[in-house]
Parts: C-alpha cells; sequence; structure tokens
C-alpha cells in the first residue's frame, strides 16, 4: 500500500492533550493490549510508567521487569497464551533482547516492540533483525503523537496477521512531547484465531500443544523440521514484503532533490519541503513508514527523474543504505544528517531544526551530490 | 590360603527375573511415548517420571503450562502430554511468569538443568523467586553440562573433573559451587524449597512427595515453589553407567545437601538436613544388616 496524502484525523472535539508515551499506551490497551512489561531507561521511561497505571484497571498486567531480559521472557509467555503482549526500551536495552527476539519470530508469536530510540542510529538494529538468523520484524515509524497512536493499533493488528514481531520506532520526542490526540480504538478487520495458543486445557488427552521456535510438534503432531520451519519463516517474510510496505510521499514527479527522511525528523524534512516548494524550488520527499519491509520502489520512482537524493537521519547514515539499494544508481545519494545529541545523549540535538535542514537540503539542492555541506551544528553542552 | 570361584552363571539369566518390568512398564500416562533419547543410567526421565505422576495424582493436568529450558531433556518437550512453551536457554522462569500471569489458575512449571538455570539464567530464577510468582521451577541438577558433551557448571562441585576442568574443579581458580536450592530459600518470595534425587527408590518416593507439596503450594497460591533434584548423568562425569547413583551420592550428595530445605516459608539449616540423612543411612544400613541376619538363620 501507498499513501500518498496525509491520514484522516479524528474530529478536534474528541481530542485531548497527551504525551505521546501516555497515547501509546492508550492506544495499546485500546487495541487490545493485556500484557507490557519493561525496565525503566530515558526515553522509553513514561511508556512503562503510562501501562503501569493503565493496565490493572483494563484487566491487564504490567510487570517492572529486573532486566530488559526478563522483560521479554514474560512477555513471551504472555503471548504464548494468546494475549495481545508488548514490551519495549530504546536500541541499547533492546540490544539486550535480541536473543529472545530472533527466536519469537521464530516461535511465530505476534510480539510488538517499542523503541523510544535515543537516535535514529538503530536502524539497524530494528530492521536488519539485530539477533541471529534469517528474520525481519516488520518496523513502523510515526513521525507524530498521533501517527503513534494510529501505528500502535496497527502494529498489534500485524503481529497478529502474520504472527510476527512488529517494532514501533520512535525517539526521545515521540514519547515525551505533549500533542492534542484521540485515542480510539480502530479496526483494521478480523485477525486469524489463535488455534496455537495454550491455555493448558489439553494435557493428558493426546492433543496438548507446544508453543516452540525450533520447528517441532508434539509427537504424532504434523510438524515441519528445523529446516523446512526456517524455510517457511523466510518465505512468509518475502510475502510481508510484497504486502506491507507504507510510504507517504509529496512532490515527488518532478523533482530535482529528493529527500529521504523517517520518523520525527521526517515531519520536519516534510515542512522544509513544502516550504521550498512555495518559493518554487523543485524538490520533494519521501517519508517510509515501514523501514521493513521498505519502501524501495517508491525510492526508486522518486529517483527516477531526480538528480541528487539526499537522505537526512539522526545517525550517521543508516538508512542510506536502503534508498541506494531503491535508487540502484539511477542518482546518486548522499547523507545530509549526522549525529546530533544533547548533553546527555538521549539525541534531542540542534540538528533537529528547520532552518539547519533547509540549509542543508537547499545546499545539495543548489550545489548537487558533492555540495560542500555546512558544518553540522555542535551542542556545546554535549 | 584358597579362594573359592563359582563355576558358572550364579543368576539364572534365560529370561527376566520374577516379578521384573520393563522400564517402559512405568511409563506415566503424562508422556506420549515410552521411547526417550537420554543415555542410559540418565537420572533426568526419572525425574521426569515422576513429577509427571504428581501431577497426574493432583488431577491437574487439564490446567498445566511447562516452560521448557534447554539441555538434553528438551526432547522430552515433544513428549510430554502437556502443553509447552519452549524457552530459550536460561529464560524459562521469565515465560513461566508471563504465562502464569495471564492464566493465573493454571499451574506452571518450569524444566531446566543447572547450566540452564544457574549459569545462563540465574537472576531469572532468583528474581522469579524473590517476586513469589507462583510458579514452581524444576531444576535438574546434575553438576555438568550433559549436552554439550561433560563440561563445568556452577554447580559443579570441588574436585569434580569436566572436559574444561580436567584436574578437577579447583576454587582457586574456577571458584566454587553455587548451592542453588539453599540461596533460594533464603529468599522471602519462596515458600516451599526442596532437593531431592533419583538415585534409589527411597529417594524417588521422596523426590515425588516434594513435587506435589510444591504443586499443592503452588495451587494454594502461597508463593514460589523449587524442586532441585539430583541427577545421574553418567556420560558427563565420565564414569560407568553403573557407578551413576553412587557417585552422585559421594559427589554431588554430599555438597548439594538433599532435603526439604523450606516448608511453608520457614528455612531448615543444612546441618539439620545432613543429621536427618545420616540417621536415614543409618536405619537403611541397620535394616540392611537385620535382613541379611535374618536370612542366615
Ligand atoms: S549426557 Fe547426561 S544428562 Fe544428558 S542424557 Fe546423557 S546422562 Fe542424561
Amino acid at each position: 500500500m501507498t499513501t500518498t496524502t496525509e491520514s484522516p484525523r479524528p474530529a478536534a472535539s474528541s481530542r485531548r492533550l497527551m504525551e505521546g508515551a501516555e497515547a501509546i499506551a492508550t492506544a495499546a490497551i485500546a487495541a487490545g493490549c493485556r500484557f507490557f512489561a519493561g525496565y525503566p531507561m530515558t526515553p522509553f521511561t513514561e511508556v512503562l510508567e503510562h501501562f503501569a497505571r493503565l493496565l490493572p484497571d483494563a484487566g491487564g498486567v504490567c510487570i517492572n521487569a529486573e532486566s530488559e531480559l526478563e522483560a521479554v521472557g514474560m512477555a513471551w509467555g504472555a503471548l504464548a497464551t494468546g494475549a495481545r503482549a508488548a514490551t519495549g526500551s530504546t536500541g541499547q536495552g533492546l540490544s539486550l533482547m535480541q536473543e529472545s527476539f530472533a527466536e519469537i519470530t521464530l516461535a511465530e508469536l505476534p510480539l510488538v516492540v517499542f523503541n523510544m530510540a535515543r537516535s535514529q542510529g538503530d536502524y539497524f538494529q530494528a530492521t536488519r533483525g539485530g539477533g541471529h538468523g534469517d528474520y525481519r520484524h516488520i518496523v513502523l515509524a510515526p513521525m507524530d503523537i498521533a501517527e503513534a497512536a494510529e501505528l500502535t493499533q496497527l502494529a498489534f493488528h500485524l503481529a497478529d496477521m502474520w504472527r510476527h514481531p512488529v517494532l514501533v520506532y520512535g525517539d526521545y520526542l515521540t514519547a515525551h512531547m505533549q500533542e492534542a490526540v484521540s485515542v480510539e480504538r480502530i479496526e483494521f478487520g478480523e485477525v486469524p484465531a489463535k488455534h496455537w495458543a495454550l491455555d493448558g486445557t489439553l494435557g493428558g488427552t493426546g492433543r496438548s500443544g507446544i508453543v516452540s521456535p525450533l520447528g517441532f510438534g508434539k509427537l504424532g503432531q504434523p510438524a515441519p523440521g528445523i529446516e523446512r520451519h526456517l524455510r517457511n519463516i523466510v518465505a512468509k517474510q518475502r510475502e510481508i514484503e510484497r504486502r506491507e510496505v507504507r510510504v507517504e510521499s509529496g512532490w515527488v514527479d518532478d523533482a530535482e532533490t529528493v529527500v529521504v527522511a523517517f520518523g520525527t525528523p521526517a515531519k520536519f524534512v516534510r515542512y522544509v519541503v513544502k516550504r521550498l516548494r512555495a518559493e518554487g524550488e523543485k524538490v520533494g520527499y519521501v517519508r517510509p513508514i515501514t523501514l521493513w519491509p521498505f519502501p524501495y520502489d517508491a525510492v526508486a520512482g522518486a529517483a527516477a527523474a531526480a538528480r541528487t537524493v539526499a537522505t537526512f537521519e539522526l545517525c550517521a547514515g543508516q538508512m542510506v543504505d536502503d534508498v541506494r539499494l531503491g535508487v540502484a544508481g539511477r542518482a546518486p545519494v548522499v547523507t545530509i544528517g549526522g549525529i546530533s545529541t544533547d548533553g546527555s545523549g538521549f539525541g534531542v540535538g540542534p540538528l533537529l531544526d528547520a532552518e539547519i535542514i533547509r540549509e542543508r537540503v537547499l545546499a545539495v539542492h543548489r550545489g548537487g551530490p558533492d555540495a560542500d555541506l555546512p558544518p553540522l551544528p555542535l551542542n556545546d553542552r554535549a | 590360603m584358597s579362594t573359592h570361584i563359582p563355576v558358572g552363571p550364579v543368576l539364572d539369566t534365560t529370561g527376566p527375573p520374577d516379578g521384573a518390568r520393563k522400564v517402559g512398564d512405568l511409563k506415566p500416562d503424562l508422556l506420549l511415548t515410552q521411547e526417550h533419547h537420554m543415555c542410559p543410567g540418565c537420572g533426568e526421565p526419572l525425574t521426569i517420571r515422576v513429577f509427571l505422576e504428581a501431577i497426574q495424582e493432583l488431577g491437574v493436568a487439564q490446567k498445566t503450562v511447562a516452560v521448557c529450558g534447554i539441555g538434553c531433556y528438551t526432547s522430552f518437550s515433544g513428549t510430554l502430554d502437556v502443553d509447552l512453551v519452549q524457552a530459550l536457554h536460561g529464560r524459562a522462569p521469565s515465560v513461566a511468569t508471563g504465562v502464569k500471569r495471564m492464566l493465573p489458575d493454571s499451574v506452571v512449571f518450569t524444566l531446566q538443568g543447572d547450566g540452564d538455570m544457574v549459569n545462563e539464567g540465574l537472576q531469572e530464577v532468583l528474581h522469579t523467586a524473590a517476586r513469589g510468582e507462583r510458579v514452581t521451577c524444576i531444576l535438574l541438577n546434575n553438576g555438568v553440562f550433559g549436552e554439550t558433551g561433560g563440561h563445568m557448571t556452577a554447580t559443579s562441585v570441588l574436585g569434580q573433573r569436566t572436559k574444561n576442568t580436567l584436574d578437577g574443579r579447583d576454587a582457586q581458580y574456577h571458584g566454587y559451587p553455587i548451592l542453588i536450592g539453599d540461596l533460594i530459600a533464603q529468599l522471602q518470595g519462596a515458600v516451599y524449597v526442596a532437593r531431592g534425587s533419583v538415585h534409589n527408590a527411597g529417594a524417588i518416593a521422596r523426590t515425588k512427595k516434594m513435587f506435589r507439596r510444591a504443586f499443592e503450594a503452588q495451587i494454594r497460591g502461597e508463593g514460589f515453589t523449587f524442586v532441585e533434584v539430583l541427577t545421574m548423568c553418567p556420560t558427563g562425569w565420565f564414569i560407568p553407567t553403573a557407578d551413576g547413583p553412587d557417585y552422585m551420592t559421594e559427589t554431588l550428595g554430599e555438597v548439594h545437601i538433599m532435603g526439604e530445605l523450606k516448608v511453608g516459608g520457614v528455612v531448615r539449616s543444612t546441618e539439620e538436613l545432613h543429621t536427618e540423612n545420616v540417621r536415614r543411612a543409618e536405619e537403611a544400613a541397620a535394616a540392611k544388616a537385620r535382613d541379611l541376619a535374618a536370612k542366615h538363620e
């Protein structure tokens, strides 16, 4: 699916001023999430706080896990019973969870993960399957709080549709900014019944169940075996790549310079491009909403007539690899973002500034791929 | 001095002795097959039989969920006739937590070895115990990584020879064994902690009682329960199969003292357990001597 317009927003009357972390927890619960476990770490901490406050009243459980390893393990157990369950952290905390992520994917459990990241340098971790083996997680990257609330609900839907983990990639601003949003349950349609879920009732019947990443079942029940199982997972991922691409783009048809960005920075880029267009500059943007599957076709299409494709990322440049794969030599690809952070390393740096982004876009728009970029602004207190 | 050497077999080996049963005849109903992949003399299948019997006798088979770790025993995950989640090495207690929190009326247990629980996942089991999670963690403790071919674990005893402690575990070089049951007994959230074994019929009967008590405490919602079972691993100990039970009691059993370590939230001292074990051994020896004397009369 390709969206080229902004998502429809609910009527102003039903909106409430909410911190992003609260919007995410509220949306997850509206989507039916009944189990959450996490370990506090800035800027993810408030997501955990809101789940801890809201889940018990919704009939769910939120556990302040003793570490990220426990958090993801607990979610694994809850998922095995058929519950909608989630965990999260920053990219650092998610590094600790990767072994479980890899195996949960093989166990085909619909885990939802929230990364309130400290930079966009978790792109590889998120999109390459940061653990062992041939897996990818569906990755949704909201640009603001309203979209975070929407994509949170979509995450639970997609996870159940595909029996596959989905990661929501936010940042400090996603978690901590306040926006007027409305969170009501969104109906995405039916999901397959969870025949595989365990409730303990089949013991001693000869038909007891097993939830395992290893591709084997109970004696006498059909099971693929490990090799076929691994291939099946990859085949499913190919299907997800075909069916679940989401992207927004603007003014790309005649753009000489195309800027690709995701998440919060993409909202800044979109604003900058819109202003430059109003000034008559032929620039456009592509905003991947799913980082995996990556919108290679949209990027290729946008690059067809462009002189330069630029990526703006708040890290040294990771998504640029995917952009190059999409552009496939149709145009030169440069990266105009960079590392930028506050003194605590939470990723709120001076580069996330519309004027500064504008200068950098204009530099490549006027000077082409070899143009000298203005020096990266430095946070003196960093 | 002349020695009497018997001529010919002293036992009739032309058929099974009277009253003998094949191992498969003892298969508990909650196992889908009598076949397994364990080595001869392994203590793990015995332990599995015993806790399955306890589950069945308590009538909770149809509300039980197992969470299995990674070790030799993992090959039972496809043949235990209870709902089962296969977890990662070390992580079963957290997975069990998630299961229990979503199914509070079920009986949830983990099945882990010493490498899984005490090496890889030590913090998991300790936190789960401290949290008073209403699950039962079962430890198959043989003091060695059996599945990888005989390497030292956190519970290997001093002097124990393994593939990576060729001259025996040396405290100065390899550190000391963790007495995990004793450690868990100290945590407030743990209400029942026991260490059994399966090296002879009496031990098996006592271990079964331990499983029953642990599951009963879980069903009553009292808190975390823990049953450690010292199991024979002749392969990983590099000894003849038949020597397993004696080797176990003389090495592992001397360090990881058997008995109920905590009952009803009250911790019992190692000395107390040791005294109890010595008394039991003396009684058994005396009974054996009496039998022998009676036979010769
Ligand atoms: S290696 Fe040891 S634990 Fe593993 S099956 Fe053989 S005897 Fe049992």
